[in-house]
């Protein structure tokens, strides 16, 4: 059974069809990249696995784990290992970094099933992935997000990440907004965590993220459908070639 | 409907119940008839085996509320008070005895878990009694160590109190046992002629506390805890008086989160607080009302006047408050900065939801040379709710060198409520330093998809973001009920979107 199963979603918003039905299978382990121009539906697309309110599905199933994931409410998908990545982390201010992940992970716990971490132990397992992303403790007793570099902020998300330990992880345009050097560290924390029991979904407009993240398949999306798709080397193809080919596709 | 609402909803009915039967049976004694006259002051003041100078003053202060009218000029609308369809006067009713926490309805104790309020206090709050000969060495043990429970905890408190020097009472009592403290401090701060709910208030108020700290006392405990336990069955007219003499200290926390219920619509409190030469006085509240219900019928009418007067130099009082519940809410309390050096602060949060409607804000007025103060209001509005700062500071033309810092910040929580902001400042003297800032947001559909997307429910997403948008003022609470507090606006929200 594959992960994540998208089938010819067709999705609307406010009365224009945004997706014309995608088409898209993920297993475990699988590392996707999604490419394309900017307008081609890959933002939507990793919204709706999220459950972001706004956007109709008119048609079309995504399977998750063989469940049907659009019945889901988002915080019910994240429990069930839905991450997503936010091209632009919000800032929460008041609120601190610390409070904010284990409100977060207690919440997918509890809704799991699973008992509550304690405050030491949480604290105990919030040091040890910090350490391994090189990020001070200072920064988690900051509001979350709040005055946070770009850098900063997406290495943020990669600590949720590896804290939440999701089977599915969506990267919504990683790339943007950072230098050369938060890329890699961001990057490096990304592939720390690939693993064989999880998958993880690239989406970027440019191939320059995918030198760090090496992806196993490359799917280009124009005009709300993927139209091609491939092994990594594709990408290397339309950074040369660009996206106009697949335009009038 | 949301739980806390159902809660209060239910208890409301079976207090109306108990209202009723205790209305049939106690006519005579323990209850004045409906209305307003000379002859019920006089009622009142018999009950209360007061002295004649307190007649004397309940009287005048009836006569010159004949003459005053109802303001108007608050940001609130509700249909005009039958001020003779009112009762004056009601002993405390002797609430129906329990024997256990089992007999509880669930849905209060649920409201009970949801706040962490310990089991122990809860059986105190509801009036279970203990069991005859069921006094064991556990319970007297977790008693004295929890802080909360039993009257002989209480005792405890007023043997360590007494032996400081502290005198804390009902002030019912100190105006037989202190006649000279409360003659000479009463009305001092808000006189009788002050405004038309306050001079109701001084004609006809029940009961309330008060407290004198000696010079150079610093108050041994927080008066939150004995206060807790005491004041359960304070009626509608609310007087407290606390006066803190030269270098003393003293902080008192009024109200509790817990569901209030109360069968009294109206509900008119007089606080006066009085600071002496480098005394301080922190005065923090958790105000949870009945609000009404989910269509804005009943709830309590909250017109409050609480004033601080930093008589003395270098003197400071500090108002916190919590403001969650009441279908009406007009509260100002504020600071006289006579004293030279004298602070004032004002530390608020006001949430609205449903149809409550909160006119509250502060006045800080500066008289005296190098004063100061500091006002950090939070509103949040939500549901049909209406929600509006008010607040003025000024500075005497010999205030020389006042300074002011006001933050407001409102955040709207859905499209039908709204905040309002309205501030007076006036500077008589060029040397006045006034700072004022102000901001309105919305709370972002993006911060909370992004909680939601974390795995937190939409209303503990937004639980979260209030609490981060609250947390300046929630630090000033102390400690043990800055938590409840937090819990307590979670609470308050549930409902608000979606």
């Amino acid at each position: 059974m594959a992960l994540l199963e998208v089938k010819d979603l067709k999705v609307r918003v406010e009365e224009r069809e945004i997706l014309h039905g995608l088409t898209l299978t993920v297993n475990e382990g699988e590392v996707h990249a999604i490419m394309g121009p900017n307008g081609s539906g890959k933002s939507t697309l990793s919204h709706v696995i999220a459950g972001k309110p706004g956007y109709e599905v008119t048609d079309g199933q995504i399977l998750f784990k063989g469940e049907d994931l659009l019945e889901m409410d988002p915080d019910e998908r994240a429990a069930k290992g839905v991450f997503l990545a936010f091209q632009y982390p919000v800032e929460i201010p008041g609120v601190a970094t610390m409070t904010f992940l284990r409100t977060a992970l207690n919440a997918q716990r509890k809704a799991r099933g699973e008992s509550e971490y304690s405050t030491p132990d949480f604290l105990k397992k919030v040091r040890e992935v910090s350490k391994s992303l090189n990020i001070p403790q200072d920064m988690l007793k900051r509001g979350v997000n709040v005055g946070f570099s770009g850098g900063e902020k997406k290495r943020n998300e990669v600590l949720q990440m590896a804290l939440f330990e999701p089977s599915l992880c969506i990267l919504d345009e990683m790339d943007s907004g950072l230098d050369i050097d938060a890329l890699r560290i961001a990057a490096d924390g990304v592939n720390a965590l690939r693993s064989p029991g999880r998958a993880m979904v690239v989406i970027t407009h440019y191939q320059r993220l995918l030198n760090y993240i090496v992806p196993d398949f490359v799917h280009v999306m124009s005009r709300g459908r993927v139209v091609k798709s491939g092994a990594k080397d594709l990408a290397l193809e339309l950074e040369a070639s660009g996206y106009t080919q697949f335009e009038d596709a | 409907m949301p739980a806390v609402q159902e809660t209060v909803d239910r208890v409301k009915r079976i207090d109306v119940d108990q209202y009723r039967y205790g209305f049939e049976t106690l006519i005579d004694s323990e209850k004045a008839p409906k209305g307003l006259s000379e002859e019920i002051v006089k009622f009142i003041s018999q009950k209360k085996n007061e002295p004649a100078w307190m007649l004397q003053w309940r009287l005048e202060a009836y006569r010159r509320w004949l003459t005053m009218t109802e303001p108007t000029w608050a940001r609130v609308d509700y249909p005009k008070i039958d001020f003779q369809d009112l009762y004056y006067y009601a002993a405390p009713k002797p609430k129906k005895a329990v024997s256990s926490l089992d007999e509880i309805d669930p849905e209060i104790l649920k409201t009970y878990e949801k706040l962490g309020i310990p089991l122990r206090e809860v059986a105190m709050l509801e009036g279970v009694e203990p069991k005859v000969g069921e006094e064991d060495p556990a319970r007297r043990k977790i008693a004295v160590d929890a802080v909360f429970d039993s009257v002989s905890v209480a005792t405890t408190f007023k043997a360590e109190l007494k032996k400081a020097g502290v005198i804390f009472m009902p002030i019912s009592e100190a105006i037989r046992e202190h006649p000279e403290l409360v003659q000479k401090y009463l009305g001092s701060v808000v006189p009788t002629s002050d405004n038309f709910y306050a001079t109701l208030n001084s004609a006809v108020f029940s009961d309330g506390s008060f407290v004198y700290v000696p010079p150079g006392v610093r108050c041994p405990m927080e008066l939150s805890t004995y206060f807790r336990i005491n004041e359960r069955n304070t009626g509608q007219f609310e007087r407290t008086l606390i006066i803190a003499d030269k270098g003393s200290y003293v902080s008192y926390l009024e109200g509790c989160t817990a569901p209030q219920r109360d069968e009294n619509q109206l509900h008119a409190a007089v606080v006066e607080l009085v600071a002496h030469d480098d005394a301080e006085i922190k005065y923090s509240t958790v105000q949870n009302w009945y609000p009404g219900n989910s269509e804005g019928k009943g709830g309590i009418y909250n017109f409050v006047t609480k004033r601080g007067d930093c008589r003395g130099a270098n003197s400071k009082i500090s108002w916190t408050q919590v403001e969650t519940g009441s279908a009406i809410t007009w509260k100002y309390p504020s600071c006289i900065l006579r004293g030279d050096n004298s602070r004032g602060e004002f530390y608020s949060i006001a949430i609205s939801n449903g149809f409550q409607q909160v006119d509250s804000g502060t006045k800080m007025i500066h008289l005296g040379k190098n004063t100061s103060s500091r006002i950090i209001s939070k509103g949040i509005a939500a549901g049909k709710s209406q929600n509006t700062y008010r607040g003025l500071v000024t500075a005497h033309r010999k205030a020389t060198g006042a300074r002011n810092f006001t933050a407001c910040d409102s955040l709207l929580i859905g499209d039908k409520c709204g905040a309002h902001t309205v501030p007076y400042i006036e500077a008589k003297n060029s040397s006045a330093t006034f700072e004022h800032e102000a901001t309105t947001s919305k709370i972002s559909e993006d911060v909370l998809f992004y909680c939601i997307q974390r795995g937190l429910s939409q209303e503990e997403a937004v639980g979260l973001v209030v609490n981060g948008f609250v947390k300046d003022v929630l630090q000033q609470l102390p400690m043990e009920f800055a938590v409840e507090a937090q819990k307590l606006i979670s609470i308050s929200l549930e409902g608000s979107v979606g």
